[in-house]
């Protein structure tokens, strides 16, 4: 049984005072924010500040130490990281993990498991519902290929594309499942620049286009400053500013943090 | 419209003539033995490929999960409808064997696909070598388990299925036993491949290559694992229990790990990952086992004739337990991915898939 949101206009999500401890070490400590609907909001920090820590957090892969996590509402305190995607969450990884040996087409179908509706006893009988639901899968999947101008590719295997179109599918394949709430770790690491360009557009469309928030970590300030309107910075663990690109940009706990680093 | 039911065909018609060659006794108990063994060894090599090849993990106590099925279709049917010393006089009309027998059959089964619990629990927070192991220890856990309880038989296994082949002749006269390997056989092929085709089926191949992101993208992995492992150790059951009555005894040691390692070889001499490889290979690998049986006399005549034996010594069949593992790593050497690599045949001759269908 799935807990309904309490109210329809909760936060898309909302964190409260997460902390999480690996060890001796607070990876995450003490925060919390807000993202309502539709909004593109940020999350920066030096390498291991523990961004990607608080996305794994909120994809259900690691439990916090303390605090919680809402979703539309409904906390995700102990549920397993397939329930936490069908609570409307979509996501891509820091380092692309796509199915590679899977073809770009089933990539997106697959990751439609929590909206099958049908087991193992309708596929081993092909009864008319599997039928009916494989057919609506495909054409899902091939709607938003279609979409992303990625149909061309949809028998291929991933890991014979390039790199930046890997990029874009893992982005798709995040919102094959029409999350609420699309988190993106460093979408734009490992492209050129012209690469990252059709990067921040897409982004954008994604963002006009479909009815989703998004949450991204960058580390390339420009891409944050065309991009976001709330941005949050944390450095080991802390929050050390927030707010417009404008104002983390010239705040000075900000520079500091970042003194030496040429991304900025 | 031919291309839809080419399939149904070809397979009709196998079935069709295996079964009137053998009703007609045109074919040795010999012959219609090592077909029957077929049938067996690609359910067995199958099944296992589903976790080996498809789930990426690997299991090495099969065998363990067809010892289940074995024991516990034989035990049902005699106690059902046979006459014999452990269960006394039947609890059913002997009659009625033979349309108990499928049910029988996948009773075997279900047993060995809880059985396959005792591998699918450890296996949602254990991976590779570790859960390898525990697949081995499970293996172990069954036999040891059956040798130990006398009252049916202990490791000297148990009879009395030849009983209920001969009710169910006695029913229609039918060579009954090659029909159920057949559609069996048909039956397992069949629903492993809808499984896998399937887009719920496909979670498999997400785990073996990225389980991380398969969770995290929606997939149940917990589940997915737990029915890969119980319909494969189900299926495995299935397989056992046929081996049981064609055999008409079983005992626990021909379900040790030296069977599991027979399945391994199919598996990986076909190719992980592809069905089509697994039903190839266990057709070849049982037809070369059976070869040796005439090529192994032939080298011995042919060594003593050329003087490089003495004449005391006969190179025996156990030597078969030499070349085939020998052949393993040859294969391991030269080609790795068995004959089929991932591929189904359809992939490999494209122009196949334009006479067939097959889901
Ligand atoms: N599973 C884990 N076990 C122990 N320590 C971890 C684990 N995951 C992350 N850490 C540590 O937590 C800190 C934060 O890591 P995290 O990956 O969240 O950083 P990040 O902000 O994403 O950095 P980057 O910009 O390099 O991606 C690092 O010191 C890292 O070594
Ligand atoms: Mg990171």
């Amino acid at each position: 049984m799935q807990t309904q949101p309490k109210t329809n206009d909760a936060p898309v999500m909302e964190i409260r005072g997460l902390t999480q401890n690996f060890g001796g070490l607070k990876a995450v400590s003490d925060f919390s924010v807000k993202l309502g609907k539709n909004e593109l909001s940020g999350l920066i920090g030096p390498n291991g500040a523990g961004k990607t820590t608080v996305f794994n957090l909120v994809s259900g892969f690691y439990q916090p130490s303390e605090g919680e996590i809402l979703i539309g509402g409904v906390p995700t305190a102990g549920l397993k990281p397939h329930k936490v995607t069908s609570l409307g969450v979509g996501r891509t990884f820091q380092n692309i993990r796509l199915w590679n040996d899977m073809t770009v087409l089933d990539n997106i179908c697959v990751a439609q498991h929590s909206q099958l509706n049908y087991g193992f006893f309708h596929s081993a009988i092909r009864s008319k519902h599997y039928l009916q639901r494989e057919k609506e899968i495909t054409e899902k999947a091939a709607e938003l290929l279609n979409v992303f101008d990625l149909m061309k590719y949809a028998d291929d295997f991933p890991k014979n594309l390039p790199y930046g179109t890997q990029r874009k599918l893992e982005i798709a394949r995040a919102l094959s499942s029409h999350p609420k709430l699309l988190l993106l770790d460093e979408p734009a690491a490992g492209l050129n620049s012209a690469d990252a360009h059709d990067l921040i557009r897409l982004i954008r469309w994604i963002h006009e286009t479909f009815d989703v928030t998004i949450w991204m970590i960058e580390h390339h300030m420009d891409v944050m400053m065309q991009l976001c309107t709330q941005i949050k910075v944390i450095d080991f663990g802390e929050t050390i500013a927030e707010g417009s690109a404008e104002h983390v940009r010239n705040h000075p706990a900000v520079m500091t943090a970042y003194l030496g680093d040429e991304n900025i | 419209m031919l291309r839809r039911y080419s399939v149904h065909l070809i397979l009709a018609v196998t079935g069709g003539a295996i079964i009137t060659m053998a009703y007609q006794e045109y074919l040795s108990l010999y012959v219609m033995s090592v077909l029957m063994f077929i049938g067996v060894n690609i359910i067995l090599s199958t099944s296992l490929n589903l976790v080996n090849g498809y789930m990426g993990e690997f299991s090495c106590g099969h065998a363990g999960f067809m010892c289940v099925g074995a024991y516990v279709s034989s035990l049902l049917g005699v106690w059902l409808f046979a006459k014999d010393k452990v269960f006394g006089t039947a609890v059913l009309n002997p009659d009625y064997a033979l349309y108990a027998f499928p049910f029988i059959l996948l009773a075997g089964g279900v047993a060995a696909a809880l059985a396959g619990l005792l591998v699918a629990i450890p296996s949602y927070k254990t991976r590779g070598d570790y859960l390898a192991i525990i697949t081995i220890a499970a293996n172990f856990i069954i036999i040891s388990t059956i040798e130990n309880i006398g009252a049916i038989g202990g490791s000297r296994g148990f009879m009395g299925m030849k009983r209920l082949i001969n009710s169910m002749e006695d029913i229609v006269d039918l060579p009954w036993m090659p029909i159920w390997v057949f559609i069996f056989t048909v039956l397992c092929v069949w629903v492993i491949r809808r499984y896998v085709s399937s887009t719920f089926g496909k979670g498999v191949s997400a785990i073996s290559q990225d389980e991380v992101a398969a969770e995290i993208m929606s997939v149940n992995t917990n589940k997915i694992k737990t029915i890969t492992f119980m319909l494969s150790s189900g299926l495995a059951g299935i397989a056992g229990g046929l081996f049981a009555y064609i055999l008409g005894y079983v005992n626990p040691g021909s379900f040790n790990i030296m069977k599991s390692t027979e399945v391994l070889v199919m598996v990986y001499l076909g190719g992980m990952g592809s069905l089509s490889g697994s039903v190839l290979s266990a057709i070849l690998f049982t037809l070369l086992l059976e070869a040796f049986r005439f090529i192994i006399p032939v080298i011995n005549d042919f060594a003593h004739q050329i003087h490089i034996i003495s004449p005391d010594y006969d190179i025996s069949q156990v030597w078969r337990w030499v070349l085939i593992p020998l052949l393993l790593i040859i294969l391991m050497q030269f080609r790795p991915e068995g004959i089929m690599g991932n591929r189904e045949l359809g992939d490999i001759f494209p122009r196949l898939k334009k006479f067939y269908r097959f889901k």
